[in-house]
């Protein structure tokens, strides 16, 4: 077989790509491969983040009317860590934590295809830092199961606890030093 | 040194304990993935600031104790031989990611070698906690506790709403990644694995090969993990994952029922063709090895075989790994100089049994 490109060496190379599902078959020489970047790849193993890549393609992530925002955020660099948003949609890693702010407006898109439409935390809360998180979640879990109970009509139960949640309200509040600290 | 001294400080002390269902799960496997706050991630942080968190690390966990997890050693890339790196990957202490990295990168490692903590990988701190058998409960449970001893002297980059931060979107949130490996020979050999996969993989769970490239499974071992780690609880995701792992089990335990009702002798004949082959081969390939020692592990367990301890097939695939073959014989092995050895260690091995 010859190769398709240049129709004069023999096709060494016999690539198969699925794009949206579709299969489509390249026969090419290793010369017009290199060429046309088919092997484009400098590292042999083909990360997770290689694949994530894509996701953050614009293209895709975003819909028309929002191109302006797009653009903007091409050219948007994180102040602390210095790596632009391009950057960042390439390697899919962030340089710090403060990219979370940087290209918060952002990344909702990104977190809801790669964690099935999530994109708010609702697990553990840092222990000592976040004292105060973790006292407003319970609250919120607190104030939830009481709601149920109540429909319910399981007014005994339901007035456990009110009794908690009064419990955690009248204890004094301190403020979450989440910035500074030794490290 | 002898085999079984080697055996010895080849096998972490985790494994060669009991566990829940393990005839089926070989381990269980917690992971979070950490950041300091005010700390670039490595990925841009340069070798000042990730020294920061090195020395951080060190000055307050090294050599120190958490409840079981005694006395953690610190590793250090830059110090460490091409050999001993590899010889960690292979007991799945550190990743291969940290082998590459050298800059203020390193493990502690707890004496039982129950708890890996990288330092400087992808993220700051990646805390693995591993169990014998199937135990997601109690392994997120010690991760948690462990994950408060560490932030009494750390504070983690952390949002209300994006949760704990992470170099990868893929890890944001919980920073957890909760995995199980099991032995399915019977879903395998019954062709039915590549039917679970697909349907496991919609329920946010990923399954892949433990050993072996790609998709390939060899010795039949797969690791079920979580993909989501944003949005849902710790809780939430260990339950599902617990859920499918038990699924899984039930079924691989009636597939090996059917084969040893339908296809007994076939079955038979398979697993002690198998038995010969690791005790006598003189050249056996990684692939040869790991087939046959499913087999002999099938075996064990469905009773054709009595005399052999179930940790064989945990022991020999670790064992049979190129780094651990080469720290054994204490010199650099080609490609057929380790299978070679590879068949004799597997002949020792088996010769340590009695009958």
């Amino acid at each position: 077989m010859d190769c398709e490109v240049c129709h004069e060496r023999p096709a060494t190379l016999h690539l198969t790509n699925f794009i949206n599902g579709k299969k489509t078959e390249v026969h090419v020489c290793q010369h017009c491969a290199q060429e046309k970047g088919y092997l484009e790849t400098d590292e042999e193993t083909y990360s997770i983040h290689d694949l994530l890549s894509g996701l953050f393609n614009f293209n895709s992530t975003f819909t028309n009317h929002q191109e302006s925002n797009t653009q903007e955020a091409t050219h948007k660099v994180c102040k602390h860590c210095g790596i632009s948003y391009q950057q960042f949609a390439k390697i899919g890693k962030f340089g710090c934590g403060e990219c979370y702010r940087e290209f918060s407006e952002h990344l909702n898109p990104i977190f809801r295809r790669v964690h099935s439409g999530n994109t708010v935390h609702r697990g553990k809360i840092p222990k000592r830092q976040y004292v105060n998180l973790q006292k407003k979640r319970l609250l919120d879990d607190y104030r939830k199961e009481l709601q149920r109970l109540i429909e319910q009509e399981k007014f005994e139960e339901a007035a456990e606890v009110r009794d908690k949640i009064k419990a955690i309200d009248q204890e004094t509040v301190v403020e979450d030093r989440n910035k500074d600290g030794e490290a | 040194m002898s085999l079984q001294s080697f055996i010895n400080e080849a096998i972490s002390p985790w494994m060669q304990e009991d566990g829940p269902d393990n005839d089926i799960v070989m381990s269980t496997r917690v992971r979070l993935a950490r950041n300091f706050s005010n700390v670039p991630f490595p990925l841009t942080a340069n070798k000042e600031k990730l020294s920061v968190v090195s020395n951080t690390l060190k000055t307050h966990f090294e050599n120190q104790s958490f409840e079981q997890y005694e006395n953690l050693e610190f590793f250090s890339m830059e110090q460490m031989q091409a050999l001993e790196k590899r010889v960690l990957v292979e007991k799945h202490l550190i990743s291969p990611h940290l082998v590459e990295k050298d800059l203020e990168s390193g493990v502690l490692i707890s004496n039982n070698e129950q708890v890996s903590l990288m330092i400087n990988e992808e993220d700051h701190i990646r805390l693995q906690l591993y169990f014998p058998g199937l135990q997601l409960d109690r392994g997120l449970k010690e991760a948690f506790r462990f994950d408060d001893w560490l932030e009494e002297k750390i504070n983690y980059a952390f949002e209300e709403k994006r949760g704990y931060l992470t170099s990868c979107p893929t890890n944001a949130g919980t920073g957890l990644r909760a995995s199980v490996m099991m032995h399915l020979p019977a879903l395998t050999l019954t062709r039915k694995m590549s039917k679970m996969i697909p349907a496991i993989n919609q329920l946010g769970l990923v399954v892949r090969g433990m050993y072996g490239e790609g998709s390939e499974a060899l010795g039949n071992i797969y690791q079920i993990s979580n993909q989501i780690t944003l949005g849902r609880s710790e809780q939430d995701i260990i339950e599902d994952l617990q859920s499918v792992v038990e699924k899984m089990i039930e079924r691989e335990r009636f597939a090996r029922k059917m084969l040893v009702e339908q296809s007994a002798l076939r079955l038979e004949d398979r697993i002690f063709r198998s038995y010969g082959t690791l005790k006598y081969s003189r050249i056996m390939e990684s692939k040869e090895a790991a087939t046959c020692l499913s087999d002999l592990r099938l075996g064990i367990d469905v009773g054709y075989i009595d005399h052999l301890s179930k940790t064989i097939l945990n022991e020999l695939m670790v064992l049979t790994q190129p780094g651990f073959l080469q720290q054994y014989a204490k010199e650099t092995l080609n490609a057929q100089q380790r299978d070679i050895r590879r068949a004799s260690i597997i002949r020792e091995r088996l010769s340590l049994e009695k009958g």
